[in-house]
This record gives C-alpha cells, structure tokens and sequence, in this order.
C-alpha cells in the first residue's frame, strides 16, 4: 500500500523516533519565558569568535555535539546530517561540520528548514535508507540583519509588524530504533509554495500565514484528519500577525482553532519586556523551541499528538530589491507518543 | 530667540520625514536621499536660504541643508570661475562634510566593533 | 487570484497594528528639534569666536558628524534612533550614522572590501543624487546668468 496519501501527505508505516534534541540560545531568548528548556544559553552572541558568522558556526557545532553527546551515539553511528540556516550559500552549517565525518545533506528552507529537515530525515529513515540522523537548523540576530536588513548601530525603527530573528540553534536525532519511550514521526505534509502578493519584508508573517494555512489545510484533507485531533498544532515564525491571520482564514471556512492552535514566535520572547514587535522569527525559533520546550512537554506526555509546522519566507535581498513578492512555505510534521 | 526657531523649525523637519516613513513605505535610507535632493532644488531657488535666516542651525542641520550647502557652492563657484563651477561647486561646497564622514568613520571603525542587541 | 491577493492584502492591513503616527512624530519633534538646537549652540559659540557664518556652520556640521558617529561607535546612536525615529534619520548626525554604521560592520571582512567597499551602501545615493541636483541647479543658474 502506497505510503502517500492525496497531493502532499505521507504517512510512515516504520517508526521514525525522535530520540534525543539539543539547543543552544544567545543571550536574549535566554532571557525570554522559554530559557529552562534550553540546553545552552550563551554568555554574548559572539561565542568567543570574532564575526556573528563565525559565531554561527561554532553555535551549530556545539549544539550537533550536545545532541550526539545526549544520545550516547558516536558520530559513526550518523548516516547523515541534513541542516541548514540563512546565510548565504548556508555557511553557518557547512563551515561548522567540516571536522565531522558524516555524509551532509544542506538544505535551504529559510525559517521553514527544520521542518523541512525532519521531513527529509523521516523520509529516509522509514524508507530504510539510514538508522540514525542528525537534523538541526539554525540562525543568528546579527547576522541575519547584515545580510537581509541594516548595518546593526544604524538608527532605524522597527514596525510594529516586524520580527525578531533568533539566535541559536535546534538539533534533533531521528532514528529507527530506541529503547526508550520517544515520540516519532508519524506523518508529513510538504508544502508548496505560496506567494499572495506581501512586499513588505518588515511582514513576514503576513506573507508566510498563507503557506500555513495551504498547508494544514492539505494535511487535514490528505489525511482526514480534524484540527482537534492534535493536542497542539504550533507554527514556526508567524508572530503575532500571521497567528491571527491564519485563525481568520479558518474561521472563514467555519474551522476554530483558536483552542489548540499556537505559534513559536509568540512563545519565544515577551513582546512587552523584550521589545520584539510581532515576535521571533528566523530557522531557529521554530527549531529551538521545538528541541527545547515542545520535545521536553512531547516526552513527558504533556503533549502527545503535536503538529509542528515550521514556516519560511523565501525572499531575498536581491529579490526584494527587484520588487519581487515574498513567497512563502510551510512544511508540517506530525509528531506523537504512541 | 535663535534657540527657539532652530527647534521648531528643526523638529517640524524631522516631523515631515517621519510622516513619510510612517505613512508611506519610503524607508529612511531613502528619506536621507529626497530630502538632500529637495534641500538642493529649494536652494537653486533661493528659498532655503530664508529658511535658514530665519531658523539657523534648524535648517542647515537637516539634510536640506546639506543640499541647500550644494546648490549655493554650484552658484558661487559658477559666478567666481565660469561655466566648470556647474561640475567643481557642488562637492567643493560639501567636501567638509564628506570628508569629515569618511575620515571619523574609519577612525570610528578602528576603534570600535558593532554590538549586539 | 488576482481577486484573492486584493482580498488578503484587505485582511492583512486589518490585522497588522500601525506605528502610532502621533506618538512617533512628537518624538521626532523634540529630538530632531534638540539636535538642531545643540547645532545652533556650536555656531553661535563660533560666532562669538569671531568665526564668518559659514565658517561656523561648516565647524557645526563636522562636530555634528563627530559626535554621530562617536554615538554609532559607542553602540546609543541605534538606541536613540529607536525612539526618535526620523528626529535622529533626518539631522546631519543621521548622515553620519548612516556612514559609520555599514563601516563598523562590515569591518570584518577587511579594510578595503569591507570598510572601504561598505561605508557608502546607505550614504552613497545621498552623495550621488545630490550631486547630480546640484549639477541641474549649477545648468540652469548658468544659462539664466
């Protein structure tokens, strides 16, 4: 029986166990109302290096050793890794494994990566090509804003609409056999592309809020399933914006998920102390904050049917200076303790 | 008096440019650019010029004043040495300016590292 | 489609909060108005020196581009613009800033490509279109002497 089911949706029939995650935050979200399920919070976003890109690099290393560490697996037992961040060419992976000796897989997904990681990873591992993978996701405030916004001393404003992107990074290991009790992967849904015509790079929400909920929308229907069959159905990086923008083009087709629908940009960071605007944004809010507090709620069965949907914006400087709109995508990962 | 006008000139400036940003989607790197642009038009007039009188440091402390500067270094470098003022007057006129940018900047980049927020 | 994306910019405007226009204008007013207030300080002192008027306000201007970028360098000058808005964008100061800002950051990558190649990504189009205004003022003066 084919394991794909309607335009998007694949259902695994082998067990794809989440075994272990690992995180590290810079200094801000360490401050934020999530800091106790971090692994690791960092001193200064520098890291002891001496460029944030540099220092991105250490923070994925560090954080890929925490989670092998946590694991009790050597770096021999990992198939592959498959990661990803912002920077260009995505240096903030490739440069932090170069002394690993494992296959890598480096995939661009912008803020969405994670999830598009784990699909990857849960892919392979029920399709009997790997036992063990090592997914994570990462990016940092500073660098993000000197390659994608401004110089960080110069004096501008923010919108109301805009976010803030996290620094940090969040690992999982995927694998097909524990011997303990893990959540797994239990289905995904992978999403298209989607661009309504947002220009605004200072609302990203808006322009990824489309992508979430064309996505959820096909998960629902590819899997007959109801909104309310999850205990939690949590975006990566909408904010504030695109959480409830999503809840109105559900409310609009009659569906209510303002029970147990949530966002990990608003999670992540107090808006009112921390100045953040809309929320968190950028590849690692949605991973550290599901390789910290979501795993960690998953694995004391708090949760247990979760669906985690990272979102991503795929625009870039050049794009956006050309005028181009911001397209939009959104992968969905279902995730519970059976 | 003076002190009275360089602040409400000074700040209705600053008030038009955040209206602008606020209100439209031009960003501030833009800003910067149309109003030393209208600094130079209105001083090619001989408008901003009374502004200044009346304002000071109001007006020539805004970037029309910057553009304001230009126009009248073009107009006397024109009067003094002929039709080569049109291309030498401009920057001769804003060459404090820029040179003074330039020059504490790379000092400001010795010394000093971005911070993080 | 095109029905669509006219429908959802609609629900995105009602969504996304707006800046508070009044608040942030009057912020810019007492900044950028405190600015020029300090600049017309500095000439008034250099004309009790006995400096010309233009030479005052060159002075003016050069210690308003110091004391910019030393704020940039320092790490306030983003830290006032936050709450000034154009108060701080819209003074020669904002100038500066805009020059030192790309200048500190783009420090590592070297003093020619980065500091050198980087300082002028905001500033530049100021001093490109302003010189070519001035050209356009310089043209018609000329022809109209």
């Amino acid at each position: 029986m084919s394991k794909h089911f309607g335009r998007q949706s694949v259902r695994f029939e082998n067990p794809v166990y989440i075994i272990t995650t690992a995180s590290t935050v810079g200094p801000k979200e360490g401050e934020g109302p999530l800091a106790e399920f971090f692994d690791i919070i960092l001193p200064d976003s520098l890291c002891g290096e001496d460029s944030w890109e540099k220092a991105e690099s250490k923070i994925v290393k560090d954080t890929f050793g925490k989670a092998l560490s946590k694991s009790k697996l050597s770096q021999e037992n990992i198939d592959y890794i498959i990661s990803g961040d912002l920077l260009n060419q995505n240096s903030g992976s490739t440069f932090a494994i170069r002394d690993m000796d494992i296959p890598f897989f480096g995939i661009f997904g912008a803020c969405s990566t994670m999830g598009e990681g784990m699909s990857l990873g849960a892919l392979l591992i029920d399709g009997g090509f790997a036992n063990n993978i090592l997914v994570g996701a990462s990016s940092h405030f500073c660098a993000s804003e000197k390659q994608f916004r401004f110089p960080l001393e110069l004096g501008t404003q923010r919108t109301p609409t805009s976010t803030w992107t996290v620094t940090g990074q969040g690992s999982a290991i995927l694998s097909n056999n524990t011997n303990e009790k893990c959540p797994r992967i239990t289905a995904i849904t992978t999403g298209k592309i989607i661009d309504m015509g947002i220009t605004d790079a200072n609302n990203m929400g808006a322009a990824m809020a489309p992508a979430a909920f064309d996505t959820l929308n096909a998960h629902f229907s590819d899997l007959s399933l109801n909104p309310d069959y999850y205990d939690l159905i949590i975006t990566g990086d909408l904010g504030y914006v695109g959480h409830d923008l999503v809840l109105k083009m559900f409310s609009e087709k009659n569906m209510d998920l303002s029970k147990n629908y949530s966002d990990c940009g608003i999670l992540i960071f107090d808006k009112d102390k921390q100045d953040t605007n809309s929320g968190g944004s950028g590849c690692a809010c949605s991973a550290v904050t599901f390789a910290g507090y979501l795993y960690k709620k998953l694995k004391d069965e708090q949760l247990n049917k979760l669906l985690f949907v990272p979102t991503g914006a795929l625009m870039s400087p050049t794009s956006a200076q050309q005028g181009e709109t911001i397209p939009g995508i959104a992968h969905a990962i279902a995730i519970e303790n059976i | 008096m003076d002190y009275l006008n360089a602040f409400w000139v000074g700040g209705l400036i600053c008030v038009i440019g955040q209206i602008l940003i606020d209100k439209t989607k031009i960003t501030p790197a833009r800003i910067l650019v149309l109003f030393v642009v209208i600094g130079c038009i209105l001083g090619g007039f001989d408008i901003y010029d009374k502004i200044i009188d009346y304002a000071g440091a109001g007006a020539s402390v805004p970037l029309p004043g910057f553009g304001n500067l230009l126009a009248n270094g073009v107009k006397e470098e024109i009067d003094a040495e002929g039709a080569i003022g049109i291309l030498t007057g401009g920057l001769k006129a804003a060459s404090a300016g820029i040179t003074a940018a330039v020059i504490f900047s790379l000092l400001g980049a010795l010394a000093f590292n971005p911070k993080e927020k | 489609m095109q029905d669509n994306k006219a429908k959802y910019q609609k629900m995105v405007e009602k969504s996304s909060p707006n800046t508070n226009l009044i608040l942030n204008c009057l912020n810019a007013f007492w900044t950028g108005g405190l600015i020029c207030v300090i600049g017309q300080f500095i000439t008034n002192s250099f004309l009790n020196l006995g400096c010309d008027i233009d030479i005052a306000r060159t002075i003016t201007s050069v210690i308003l581009i110091f004391i910019g970028i030393l704020l940039t360098g320092l790490g306030v000058y983003d830290e006032i613009g936050k709450i000034a808005g154009a108060g701080s964008v819209v003074p020669i100061t904002g100038f500066a800033n805009s020059v030192a800002a790309p200048a500190l950051e783009f420090k590592k990558e070297g003093f020619i490509f980065g500091v050198g190649a980087k300082m002028f990504i905001i500033a530049g189009p100021v001093i490109v279109y302003s010189t070519l205004t001035s050209v356009i003022v310089g043209i018609f003066y000329y022809l109209s002497k």
